[in-house]
């Protein structure tokens, strides 16, 4: 299927998603299908610099609350910023960031990139913690606005609808990936990074694309957050819980194609809004947590893997 | 051109106190089919990653093509013509033949050629060539040694070099596989591929080369035609001990 | 900023001091990743966990945190035995190690860490001990007991460690095997189970090390994760596997944290160790695939 295709037929999926929300006309239902879908954006854009490079990033957090602590920023000194914009600034952001703390540990082995996006997320945490502007620990409220310019209705609708669109993006972006000259380079890099190096790939320049392709998705991913909270600190942008669920979800759901992330985010997203209500939050997290290393375990090609057998 | 199509001089590699190559100097004409060939730790691989990129060497110059070496990445040496096959191949495990030598194809054979080339044709071609068309929807895992070795070589071929180096591509293999690199590594050649190499298996090396060179712990120690290389009293003392 | 000298000495001396706490921290790292080559970083989930034991020891049975501990050496190394016997089967074997094994430790990271909070709540714990308190007063010099008695236990205990390792021959087993695996198993030991040991020496050290940071620190679970910068970039920078490097580099880590603290504020705290491990590996040469 050729990419315009697939472009079309998400949107119609999305569409539909849509409509068959207005339809059940619960707020609850855009509350909790926003999370999962900022998930589904989350895992995909993981996935590209995870499953199709091999180098696995944890500071998902820092490049997800980048992005939510421009739109911070942003709405205190620029109010009147459409939504849209505040999400490009926030995938900027966090893409810069991305491309800075790839070029400094890219050149070396795929683990110290890993460690260094995790000491990462950590110092963006605390530099978000020291800054006065937005808040430091005691946090920022945000006052959603009661409607948009573009968009008639409900604001949660609004958010909801933008974070669809977000998610076609991500995985027509992903698919797009898959099979082209940039797919094979990634992957060439996954399998062999010394051979794809004798075979003509310029593995540094690649990485370095990956990563910003990736972190400015997840920074896109932040933006409308504090819209959607109204209040955002820094123990919850930075939470934890993002940086294993979007390595969860890639994991669980198969890392190879667009699909897993999407399953993966889909599924466990879901279960860990019900959990929640159900259960605990806390509970919940172990439960991501168990089923993490449960697959990593048992079932390394994840569920899209499992069937393909 | 007069100038040879690859030049080395000085070239020099430590690791820590051991000095794995001093001061070798090495010139390969455009065409030619060059022998090397030396007792185990040599330096004989050591010197294939410098000239490829994958080591960076202390001291010495290479040139290829008329374009100084260092500081170059492998990548980019690739891309200006200079291929190698691995001694104990390197596949990509999780991409069928096909996609394996489409890779090169793509990155490094694309930025010379001028011409468009059909990245699906060409990978059939390639494999045809090594016999491997049958098993282009294949994994590596899928594929004998002297298989995989063939599958480097035609990965190597993809990115359409000007030289070509075959680090022990026979080693392991039997007489009549032995054989079929031979072959194949002399069509090659036919087609304007200049080609090292570097081989254990003495009747295959005297066989191919039209000039041999001996490197001995780092060092090189002889140059010239294979008959008399191979009979001069150093190279002996060499693999037979003094 | 006042730049009195009692005021530099005596955060050099802190910094000193909290740099020997440091490499404990650090030491099973520089077994686990330095020779073994296995990225835990659950590691400091460990330390955390051997932090919470020595609390639960203290407040139920008014145990010198430290005494216990050593008591508990045995239950962590089986622990690391047992996490190392999953990993092995799970990854090493199956040559898949990087981007899942780095996933399964993430993970138990991630479990042990909620799996605290679920039991004890995100409440600072500390312990009690005769120690806490008092400091000793040489000139200006001020050395804080909570400081000074976890300096000495670790280099206690990295000394014992480097004694093990350079001594009986389960240790050379371990410094070879990190060499070459392939050369031991000429010699007719078993890899594997050496790898075994020093997997679960590794988490062994967590216990103690565990110890001295609730000594040193009121704890929480989530201030794992401050360690996870500070341990790797010690273990990069001291030279992987070396015990006295990573001494040193825990030690000069120490001390420009506690500049850092005394003349910008605590809070800076982490970045420290960020801005430390980047230059440590900044400092690699570029280009190389694998260790040098």
């Amino acid at each position: 299927m050729r990419n315009a295709q697939f472009i079309l037929f998400a949107l119609v999926a999305a569409a539909v998603t849509f409509i068959a929300a207005r339809l059940i006309d619960n707020a609850y239902v855009f509350f909790a299908g926003y999370v999962v879908l900022q998930y589904i954006v989350l895992a995909t854009a993981w996935n590209i610099l995870g499953g199709y490079t091999g180098y696995v990033n944890f500071g998902t957090a820092a490049f997800f609350a980048l992005g939510a602590y421009t739109t911070v920023v942003l709405h205190k000194a620029m109010p009147l910023w459409p939504l849209p914009a505040m999400m490009l600034a926030g995938g900027v952001i966090s893409g810069l960031i991305g491309l800075g703390m790839g070029y400094l540990t890219l050149r070396l082995r795929g683990t110290f990139f890993s460690i260094a996006t995790l000491a990462m997320a950590v110092v963006a945490q605390t530099l978000i913690t020291n800054w006065n502007f937005v808040g430091g620990t005691r946090g920022a409220y945000i006052i959603r606005p009661m409607d948009s310019t573009i968009f008639t209705g409900d604001y949660i609708q609004y958010l909801f609808l933008i974070m669809l669109l977000l998610s076609v993006t991500s995985v027509a972006v992903a698919r797009a990936i898959e099979h082209s000259p940039l797919g094979y380079g990634f992957s060439a890099i996954r399998d062999d990074e010394l051979a794809a190096e004798a075979s003509g790939v310029p593995t540094l320049r690649l990485k370095l694309i990956a990563t910003v392709l990736s972190g400015g998705l997840m920074g896109m991913a932040g933006a409308p957050l504090p819209y959607y909270v109204t209040y955002l600190d820094p123990a919850s942008g930075f939470s934890l819980s993002y940086a294993v669920n979007t390595i969860a979800m890639p994991l669980i759901g198969g890392t190879a194609t667009w699909l897993g992330p999407v399953i993966g985010a889909i599924l466990l997203g879901t279960l860990q809004q019900v959990a929640t209500v159900t259960i605990s939050s806390a509970l919940s997290l172990l439960l991501v947590g168990l089923l993490l290393v449960g697959f990593v375990i048992a079932a390394p090609k994840g569920i899209v893997g499992w069937f393909k057998q | 051109m007069s100038d040879a199509l690859l030049m080395v001089s000085g070239l020099g590699k430590r690791f820590g106190g051991f000095a794995a190559l001093s001061d070798v100097e090495l010139h390969v004409e455009e065409g030619e089919r060059l022998g090397l060939i030396g007792p185990n730790g040599s330096g004989k691989s050591t010197l294939v990653n410098c000239l490829c990129g994958t080591l960076r060497n202390d001291v010495g110059e290479m040139v290829f093509g008329g374009v100084a070496l260092n500081g170059l990445s492998a990548h980019r040496r690739t891309r200006l013509g200079m291929a190698r096959s691995f001694q104990l191949p390197r596949p990509f495990p999780t991409l069928t033949l096909a996609e394996n030598v489409r890779v090169p194809i793509l990155y490094a054979a694309d930025v010379k050629a001028g011409v468009v080339i059909d990245p699906r044709r060409r990978c059939e071609e390639l494999l045809d060539m090594v016999g491997l068309l049958a098993k282009a929807d294949r994994r590596p895992a899928d594929l004998t040694q002297v298989e995989m070795r063939k599958l480097e070589l035609a990965r190597a071929m993809a990115s359409k070099p000007r030289l070509l180096i075959a680090d022990e591509a026979m080693a392991g293999l039997s007489h009549q596989e032995v054989d079929d690199i031979l072959t194949l590594l002399m069509t090659l050649n036919g087609q304007g591929v200049t080609i090292i190499m570097i081989e254990h298996i003495m009747r295959a090396v005297l066989a191919f080369s039209q000039r041999l060179v001996v490197l001995v712990a780092g060092r090189k120690i002889a140059d010239g035609n294979p008959q008399d290389v191979v009979r001069q009293p150093d190279v002996v003392a060499a693999y037979l001990g003094s | 900023m006042d730049l009195s000298f009692d005021l530099l000495g005596n955060a050099i001396i802190s910094g000193l001091l909290l740099g020997g706490f440091y490499a404990a921290v650090t030491i099973g790292v520089s077994i686990s990743f330095g020779m073994l080559d296995i990225v835990n970083i659950a590691h400091p989930a460990f330390i955390i966990l051997g932090s919470y034991t020595a609390y639960i020891a203290n407040s139920l049975l008014g145990a010198d945190p430290i005494l216990s501990s050593i008591v508990l050496l045995p239950a962590f190394y089986l622990l690391g035995i047992a996490i190392y016997h999953v990993y092995d089967i799970s990854f090493e074997r199956r040559g898949d190690a990087s981007i899942r094994g780095l996933a399964f430790f993430f993970g138990i990271l991630f479990i042990t860490e909620v799996t605290l909070v679920l039991v004890f709540g995100v409440d600072y714990r500390l312990v009690d001990a005769p120690y806490i308190g008092p400091s000793l007063h040489i000139g200006v010099i001020h050395l804080p007991m909570r400081l000074l008695v976890p300096f000495l236990v670790s280099l206690a205990l990295i000394g014992a460690l480097q004694l093990f390792m350079s001594y009986t021959f389960i240790g050379r087993a371990v410094q070879a095997v990190a060499q070459d695996p392939m050369a031991l198993q000429l010699m007719a030991a078993d890899p594997s189970r050496i790898k075994r040991i020093a997997f679960g020496l590794s988490i062994a050290t967590a216990s103690t090390a565990g110890a001295i940071l609730i000594i040193i620190q009121p704890v929480e679970p989530s201030i794992a994760r401050d360690y996870i910068g500070r341990i790797f970039a010690i273990c990069v920078m001291g030279g992987l596997g070396s015990f006295s490097g990573t001494v040193v580099a825990a030690m000069i880590l120490g001390i420009i944290e506690s500049l850092t603290s005394t003349f910008y504020g605590p809070s800076w705290s982490p970045a420290v160790a960020f801005g430390f491990l980047l230059i440590t590996l900044a400092m690699r040469p570029a280009g190389l695939f694998g260790r040098s």
